[in-house]
């Protein structure tokens, strides 16, 4: 992973203006989707996919890739975005989410669209299935059990996670198999949104001290402003440095970040757009692009 | 009489022969598979002695994984590896798994197309002892019912062990099912066995009911074939080991020449071996069926063979539902 200067982080955050305009114009073409979560996430996005991950969007299985898994699926229009501007597929292509005969399922889908890694929409067993990859990572690196054709396990695993999918047990088993196992080439990165369908998280089913339950699972823990890019780089950087423990990166986001009347509302976790609402958001964002723009200069 | 070419054991109808349960096989398969394979893992939870898994957790500690008591990370962590060149096992008891991860098996291994082969161990009412909360009759339909899955049901221990290692030779999810007590073991080696191709193991002159089964309560319907032929019932026993995909030409084309089916399974008489059957012959070939399973209830404790007995599912009850497709046919 290479330093991020000054001007790569202003190209960063040019990019994840970029995906949150994406994920309005999707979700609002589509009808329907999710949208608090994408934008609480551009950020991730768009540091994971233009700085932090060693892939070849021209080469999607390339071995040696890291994985980047969705484990709440939900929130897969920034991810289809950041995959599209990374080169995995046409931009156009954006256009037709949760359309039929898309490739662009309404929660993400492995088989049909390239860079995506594993199917996921049902929460809670994205961290699982980094582990099966973590695992498989391991036996490649290890010459007693490594394959022919195996790119030798070279690749990190990385896997996004909401907050409201902490109360699924299937989260803590794998949390638990993870700790247990010394997974040190999985990181995990908690959407910490505070939000869920039916309200805010800690009234839903309280999740705090989220930082002491995942330490109590020998998981080396870091908490970040998830809206920080180089917050988020360094806290990567460290995760690679741990060698003992599978990380965790607990992001503080912002749901529907970037736009004024959507911000930390719970309401807008999967609620449509009605007339002139994305049109208002977009506006608001090309303001905010301005902006950033003109802070740079 | 009993088809030469199927290569039955010669014990086939003795009570004497030699006995074993399926989960051997399923032990042996791995060990097989694993030696053939660097790219076969086992993962367990934990169940690793009782469903066969330990020889090769002893034998390839670094490709077995220990999960615990926690059969959905297992199936989705079984996901993964097999999204990532690798092709696992995952062990446990069916009513746990496919029973309790059903949805991680549906959507991260089965819709995901990931490598992963399924073995529900403890099937059928014949787990005895342990009463309904462990015997899994529900797990073919289950199975059966998800897009993208094989379902494999071997007869013996012989072949289980042959499932196993086809099932890893196989691309994608298959689900083996398999049973806790001992059963005569009446193939051999030389039967021929490929998943997805039914076999005929007896085959009377002039068949006039086709009796379909598949697992270990297959031999007692070859017994019961057997018994009806000395009253002059004369009939054809089927192995559709492979529940899916179903051999559907050669169940049509031996159902029209018969002309009724009886299916036999340890297993809920709906959604199962038999209703799979239904589903075809009611397009293709429509004739009377009776169906042996349980009928719609739970099981108990119990010794396997009082329990076979008090559900339906002994060797009289099959006799008696031939000889009621065939009432139904004239």
């Amino acid at each position: 992973m290479e330093i991020l200067h000054e001007k790569k982080l202003k190209y960063l955050e040019d990019v994840a203006s970029r995906l949150r305009q994406d994920v309005i114009e999707m979700v609002s073409r589509a009808g329907s989707g999710h949208v608090a979560g994408p934008l609480g996430l551009a950020e991730i996005a768009a540091v994971f996919y233009f700085h932090i991950l060693n892939h070849r969007p021209k080469n999607p299985k390339w071995p040696d890739r890291d994985r980047f898994v969705v484990s709440n699926g939900h929130t897969c229009p920034v991810f289809y975005a950041a995959l599209a501007r990374s080169g995995y597929f046409p931009i156009e292509e954006l256009k037709t989410l949760r359309r039929i005969n898309s490739r662009l399922q309404g929660h993400p889908h492995r088989t049909v669209l390239p860079g995506i890694e594993t199917t996921s929409g049902p929460l809670g067993s994205g961290i699982s299935q980094s582990i099966g990859m973590a695992l498989a990572g391991k036996l490649d690196g290890n010459p007693s059990t490594h394959s022919t054709g195996s790119g030798h396990g070279k690749y990190r695993v990385y896997c996004v996670t909401s907050d409201g999918e902490h109360q699924e047990g299937n989260t803590w088993e794998a949390i638990m198999f993870a700790g247990k196992n010394k997974l040190n080439n999985l990181t995990v990165i908690v959407d910490r949104n505070n939000i869920q369908i039916d309200g805010f998280t800690e009234n839903i089913m309280p999740l705090e001290p989220l930082r002491a339950k995942y330490e109590s699972f020998n998981w080396h823990v870091l908490e970040i402003d998830g809206h920080n890019m180089e917050q988020i780089v360094d806290a990567v950087a460290e995760a690679r440095a741990i060698y003992e423990k599978p990380t965790v990166i607990i992001a503080h986001t912002i749901p529907g970040k970037g736009v004024d009347f959507m911000e930390h509302d719970y309401l807008w976790h999967s609620k449509p757009f009605k007339s002139g609402e994305a049109e208002k958001a977009i506006k608001e964002l090309r303001t905010l692009r301005g902006k950033i723009e003109s802070e740079h200069q | 009489m009993l088809n030469p070419d199927a290569k039955l054991n010669f014990f086939v109808f003795s009570d004497d022969g030699p006995q074993a349960p399926t989960r051997n096989g399923y032990g042996e398969g791995l060990i097989i598979s694993g030696e053939k394979d660097r790219n076969v893992v086992v993962l367990s939870a934990d169940l690793t002695e009782s469903t066969r898994s330990e020889a090769f957790a002893q034998k390839f500690p670094e490709r077995f994984f220990e999960c615990g008591v926690a059969e959905q990370n297992m199936a989705a962590t079984a996901a993964g590896l097999g999204v990532s060149g690798k092709i696992p096992f995952i062990s446990s008891y069916a009513t746990f798994s496919p029973g309790r991860n059903w949805e991680q098996i549906r959507t991260t291994i089965a819709y995901n197309d990931s490598n992963v082969k399924i073995a529900g161990h403890h099937t059928g009412i014949s787990t005895g002892p342990d009463g309904a909360t462990h015997q899994a009759t529900e797990d073919i339909a289950i199975m059966r019912a998800m897009p993208n899955m094989r379902v494999i049901v071997p007869c013996d221990a012989v072949e289980a062990k042959k499932a196993t290692v086809a099932s890893a030779k196989i691309w994608g999810p298959v689900y083996l099912r398999f049973q806790r007590d001992k059963t005569p073991v009446f193939t051999t080696e030389q039967t021929p066995f490929a998943p997805g191709k039914a076999e005929t193991f007896w085959e009377s002159k002039r068949p006039k009911v086709l009796i379909i089964g598949c697992g270990p309560i297959l031999r007692t319907a070859l017994v019961a074939a057997k018994e009806l032929e000395k009253e002059k019932i004369e009939s054809i026993v089927l192995n559709v080991h492979t529940v899916k995909p179903l051999d559907e030409e050669k169940i049509v084309s031996l159902a029209k020449k018969c002309g009724s089916v009886v299916t036999v399974e340890e297993h809920q008489v709906n959604g199962g071996l038999g209703g799979a059957v239904a589903e075809v012959l009611s397009r293709r070939a429509p004739v009377p069926m009776e169906f042996i399973g349980l009928q719609n209830v739970f099981g108990e404790s119990g010794l396997p063979s009082q329990l076979l007995e008090k559900y339906g599912m002994s060797m009289p009850h099959i006799k008696t539902a031939v000889k009621k497709v065939l009432k139904r046919k004239r």
